[in-house]
Formats: structure tokens, sequence, C-alpha cells
């Protein structure tokens, strides 16, 4: 590929945990285009800055310190310690000392102090107090567009401290200002307008849809549908719009299918709930983030479903699992025999382990398996009934489907994962360099297993890992077709024709 | 000396007081709207509170992320524990056991608890990463248990006081009555800083004791799917529609 316009990471040896050395002001320049007043109107927020943002800025941060716990008490007890200085990923990748969380959340605790604590009025040099000015803003916005939001430093917190909470809010109040980020902005007016993420028209999905089906048919012989809008359907399906037409991400779609068909389960997909995604997290908005669920429970109630399950993607699992029932719920209108909403995998691992479907591992021969576990799947959801079956149970169905599967180093796995670099609302292209740095992590544990372990692919299961890794894979000398979707190895192992 | 001190305790154990209630009922006022824990979480509320012991008791994400500040972390903070209990025979007519109990780890406790500090305060200077991150107030907070650890170490094992007066001062003070304190420099620079301590503690970093069983991420239960966890004003979201 091209030469990059920026250093590409060395890898090192994930067991000895290389930390940069600091680079300060490194990622000073990264930031995301601004909203334009036309992405910002249609979600209700002011189209630019405009005399007296400070005030208006302090006002939110009160409101928001009011709202919401976790940023009042996260303000107050950072002892600045120092744990999560070598956690977060984006750090590792870039080396400035503005990616460490404490930092980083430091530049939103320093205006608190001012505005909201005794010490910080009185004596703002002891505390590090700022007051709100276009400088802090500017490196708010540049570096809280440098957080994905994945929660790997609330791990090693000692007292739980998320940056993903403190980046949430910070956005929030940028929004609020209106100095709001145009790639999650535009996002959320399409869902609003359109349904998805991507912008799909109905027709559109329509008829890729009925594309798919003829592929299968073509490939397998098998009748598998891919059902829209079907009233009375079991279950509705709601996953990323990626889905729908990216690689990998549509082989996973078309795995799906497959399990549904082979269960006998009916199932709709929905052209009004057609995005699982809800950038309205990111964007730190709750009112946001309810009115892109509500469209999820409008659609199960006009199609008169009994269950909803989520696809594959992480940010999106982490609001449908914790905050679905909160935002939309209550869903007293759905079978009460199964969790609402339940996630794909719980769906076909249940199925795997009663024998419901049958799945043959030579459609997968030649590959040896490892998995990325997504950040917010990780550290913000759950699958199954049991802490941690959000690593067990996609684990147990890659195994069930291909000849070898191996972890990656322990510390890179599981509740201590890193993100792949592009969650959180930053998979954008002018975020580039940022992407690759922040991924740098997860290559050094991948290229150790690939080259001890004779690792030939990585299996994700958000739509967000696969478009960033199939976009950064190339930076590191990896094929970009090493990433798949884990339900794309289900659909390669799957025995059709059961049924019929 | 005596009047001086008899007014500055009691003013700071009022600001003390005040000043922690009034976080702690701002934090316990405060709601949470969403369901945040970091996972794998407990799933009841039996497991809350074990994680939360876990983390109060033994460091536990700590541990995970960090082990050697772990460790000056435990030696000073157990240290402390051991010390504050120790220091109750001052205000207590007679001792009680667990006081009793602690009695021959005084000194060991207050040596680990200076040394801890001293770790701490080191690795402030010597590690580049939390250099960065470090302000006046980090090290100035340092200072001062460590002045006040220094002095009580050299009350306990070089300049003796007479801890027989001290512990009548606190005792008399505390049914409003007047008895003299020792005419002590160093019992006065250690009260002095005590004070000071405990009018900073709510308005600084030590806020972390209390405000950890606040922490949301570490407090919830796991279970969004089986209760509907809904904050009031949220609820007024869903009344609108």
């Amino acid at each position: 590929m091209a030469a990059a316009p920026f250093d590409i990471p060395a890898l090192g040896d994930p067991a000895e945990h290389p930390v940069p050395a600091l680079k300060p002001g490194a990622m000073a320049a990264s930031k995301p285009y601004v909203a334009a007043e036309a992405h910002q109107q249609p979600l209700g927020f002011p189209g630019e800055l405009a005399e007296g943002w400070e005030k208006r800025a302090i006002d939110h941060m009160g409101g928001l310190l009011s709202k919401y716990r976790s940023l009042q008490v996260f303000m107050d007890i950072c002892v600045k310690c120092g744990a999560c200085t070598d956690k977060c990923h984006y750090f590792l990748g870039t080396g400035d000392p503005k990616n460490m969380p404490v930092a980083r959340a430091d530049l939103f605790r320093s205006v608190y102090r001012r505005y909201f604590t005794p010490v910080g009025k009185i004596a703002p040099g002891l505390v590090g107090a700022r007051d709100m000015t276009r400088e802090v803003l500017d490196e708010w916005y540049s570096y809280f567009h440098q957080c994905s939001q994945c929660r790997r430093c609330s791990v090693f917190c000692p007292y739980g401290i998320d940056t993903a909470e403190i980046s949430m809010a910070a956005r929030d109040i940028m929004d609020s200002i209106g100095q709001g980020q145009k790639y999650c902005n535009e996002i959320i007016g399409k869902v609003h307008r359109i349904g998805n993420n991507l912008g799909l028209p109905a027709p559109a999905l329509l008829d890729t849809l009925e594309g798919l089906e003829e592929d299968i048919l073509d490939e397998t012989g098998v009748p598998v549908k891919l059902p829209v809008d079907v009233a009375g359907a079991e279950v509705l399906l709601v996953t990323p719009s990626a889905d729908f037409f990216a690689e990998p991400h549509v082989l996973g779609l078309i795995g799906y299918a497959k399990v549904f068909h082979a269960a006998g389960v009916s199932w709709t997909l929905s052209t009004k709930a057609s995005e699982a995604g809800n950038f309205g997290m990111f964007i730190g908005n709750y009112e946001q983030m309810k009115k892109i669920s509500m469209r999820i429970r409008e659609a199960a109630r006009e199609l008169g479903v009994k269950r909803i399950i989520f696809g594959e993607c992480g940010h999106a699992w982490r609001v449908a699992y914790s905050f679905l029932n909160t935002l939309a719920g209550p869903w007293d209108f759905l079978d009460s025999r199964y969790p609402v909403p339940q996630h794909i995998l719980e769906f076909t691992s249940d199925l795997i382990r009663r024998k419901g479907i049958r799945l043959d591992k030579s459609g997968n021969d030649g590959m040896v398996l490892t998995v990325h576990d997504s950040c917010n799947v990780a550290r913000g959801a759950r699958m199954g009934t049991e802490p941690g079956g959000q690593f067990t149970i996609p684990r147990a169905v890659i195994a069930a489907s291909v000849p070898k599967l191996v972890d990656m180093h322990p510390d890179t796995i599981c509740d201590k994962t890193f993100c792949c670099g592009g969650g959180g609302g930053l998979l954008t292209d002018e975020l580039i360099e940022l992407r690759v740095k922040g991924a740098s992590p997860r290559m050094e544990a991948l290229k150790d297993v690939v080259d001890k372990q004779g690792v030939t692919h990585m299996a994700a299961m958000c739509a967000i890992c696969k478009a960033q890794f199939t976009k950064i894979l190339p930076y590191y000398d990896f094929d970009r077709e090493m990433v798949v979707s884990v339900h794309q190895l289900v659909s390669n192992a799957i025995v059709l024709g059961d049924n019929d | 000396m005596t009047i001086f001190f008899a007014i500055l305790f009691s003013v700071s154990t009022l600001v003390f007081v005040a000043g922690l209630a009034m976080k702690i009922a701002q934090y316990a006022r405060t709601p949470a709207p969403l369901k945040i824990p970091t996972t794998p979480a407990p799933l009841t509320k039996g497991g809350v509170a074990l994680r939360l012991g876990r983390e109060a008791l033994l460091f536990e994400s700590l541990f995970r992320g960090d082990k050697l500040l772990w460790l000056f972390a435990f030696v000073f903070h157990l240290g402390l524990a051991v010390v504050l209990v120790r220091h109750a025979r001052y205000f207590q007519g007679e001792a009680g056991p667990l006081v009793a109990l602690v009695q021959p780890l005084a000194q060991p406790a207050g040596l680990a608890m200076v040394a801890g500090l001293t770790l701490l305060l080191a690795r402030r200077f010597v590690i580049e990463r939390v250099r960065y991150v470090t302000g006046p107030s980090d090290i100035l907070m340092l200072a001062l248990l460590l002045a006040i650890g220094v002095t009580g170490m050299l009350m306990k094992c070089v300049i003796h006081t007479d801890i027989v007066m001290v512990k009548a001062f606190f005792t008399g003070l505390m049914g409003f009555e007047l008895r003299p304190l020792p005419a002590d420099p160093l019992l006065g620079l250690h009260l002095l800083l005590v004070c000071l301590l405990m009018i900073v503690f709510p308005f600084s970093k030590l806020l972390h004791a209390p405000g950890l069983f606040f922490s949301p991420t570490r407090n919830q239960t796991d279970n969004p799917r089986e209760v509907r966890h809904l904050a009031p004003w949220a609820a007024k979201l869903d009344e609108g529609q």
C-alpha cells in the first residue's frame, strides 16, 4: 500500500507491555471535522459557537453533574495514582500524554474545579483549575475525540473511574454550545430521517437483501430467506446497517439468516429499525439515545414480534443489553421466556448446545482463528446467564465452527481487551492516523499469535471493529480479509437442509 | 495553646463531619440514570457487596493494574488503619479490645505508613507518566500526611510527650470540659497538621474514601434486562411521550 504520511508504531512483544516515552503534543492536531449547522439543527443543537458559549458550557456542565452520579463522583475522587496511565490504546499508540486517561479526564476536571469546587475558585493554581476558554475548548475537541469510550481504564482504576462517562459528558457539552462532531451528528440525522446509519433507504435495502438471497441459493442450493417487515414473525432482528453491504459484515448477516433457517425460527428485519448502532451514546446525549431506541420499540410493536435479537455490534450491544430496558422498556408485550433483547450469539450458542443446528468444521478448513473481544461487549455488557458469558459464548460458537481457535495474550483479551482503535464515533477518515496508531496494541497481540501459533484469521463481533480492522490491517502488513465475522464462520460451517 | 487547640479541634471536626456529610448526601442524591457497571459484574446485591469489599480492603482493581503501586498503597493504608485504631485510646476512657490488640503493632504500623508515603511520593518524581499528571496539591497532600506520620513517630519513639495529659485533653474536650494540653512543640505541630487534614478532607481527593462506594461502575448489579432501571428525571421523559 502507499506509504502513510505518519509513522506506523513498531510492534513489540505483548508479554513485555511496551510503554512509549511521553511525546507531549504528538496528537494535538488530531481532530474530527466540526459539525455544520445542517448536521446540528436536526438534533436540536445550535448550529455554531455563539457569543456567551463559555457560560452556557458551564451551565450545561452543572446540569450534567446533577443528573449523572458517575460524573459527579468521578470528578471528585481521582487521586492521580497513575494506574490508568499505561492502559489506553491511544496513549500506547501515540505517546501523547493527554491520551493517558487521567490526563484526558483532567481536561474536564480542571474546568469542573474552577467553577464547582471551593479550592478551585480560591486557589486555581494549587489544584490545576482552569477557566473555560477557547484554548480549553480546542483541547477538549481534540482529545475527547481521541477516546473510544472503551472503558479499559475503568477496569484498572481503584475507584472504577470510567473515562467514557467523562468524554460523553464533554461531547454533550460541546454539542450544546454548537461545537458538535460532524461524523456522529450527521449519522444520527440519517437514522432519524432514513432509518439507519448508512442512509440506506427501504427500496435499496429490499433490493440488497433479494440479491443476497439469490447468492445464497446459488451457493448452497437452499432457499434461505432474508425477510423484511414481515408482520407476525417470531423474531425481530436488529443489526448494524454495515451488515447490509460491507465485507466481512454481510457474510455475518448471511450467517444469521442460515441459523434462523436451519433452526426453523421465523424472523424479520425492519426498515424502520434497520440499524442496531446507537450513536446517541457516543455523543453522551440521553434524549438522542432514547429517541433512537424508541424506533426499535415501535418496530417491534408494529410487526407484532415476540422476541428481539441483536446482530454483531459492540457499542450497539452495550446500549441494547445495558440501556434498552431503561430507554425503551418495559418490554412486557414480548414473550417473557426470553431475555429482551437477546444477542445473536446467545441464540446461536443455545442452538448449538441443544443440537438445534449442526456445524461441520470442515467448512472452515485451513483456518486458525483468534478472537478480538469487542470493548463494549467485554466491559459494558454481558451474554448468557453468568458473568463473563460475553467471553465464553463467542468462543464456544467459534470453537464449534472452526478447526482451531487460539487466544491472544491474556492481558489483551476478555475484560482487558484493547479497542480496535475506531470505536466511540471515531471511525472517520480524517482520524486515520489516530485509528492506525490506536490499533497498535491489538496488532501487537495479533502479530504475536500469527508468528507463534500460525493464526490466519481474527474473528470480530462488532461492525466498527470489522470496518476498522479491514481498513488498518494493511498498515501493519496484514491482509485486510484477515478479519472475519463470527457468524461468517458459522455460515461456512452450518449444515443446511435438515428442516426441509 | 490549650484554648487554641480546643477551638481548632472543634472547628475542624465540624468542618470534617459536616463537609463529608454534605458530599455523601450529594453523591447519594445524584441519580445514576443508566446501568454502567464495568463488566463482568456481580448479578446480585450480595455480589456487589463482595466486590466493593474487595476493592475497599484489598484494592483489587489496582492490583490488576499496577502491582508496585498496589504494594506501596497497601502498605500505607494498612499502616494508617492500624494507627487510626490505636489513636482511639486518646478518646476512650477505657481502651477497647481492638485498640489493645493493635497496641503492639503501633510502631511497625507507623513505620509502614511513613515508608508507604515516602515511596508514593518518590514515584511521583521518578515515573515520567505519573510526574506528568502530578499537580502541586498531590505533592502537598502526601507531604501533609508524611509530616503527620513523622511527627507522630517522633513522639512515639524519640521525644515523648505526656500522653496521659493528651488523653485527658481529648476526653475532656468531648465532654466540653477544658483540660490542659502538654506545651510540647512537636505535639502542637502534629495536632495542627491533623486539623488541617480534617479541614481539607471534604474538599480534596481524599473523597476517594467515601466516593468508591458511590462509583456506579463498581456498585451496580448487572441485571439490566431483568429489572428496569429508571432515574426520576428519566422517568419524566417517559411521561412526556
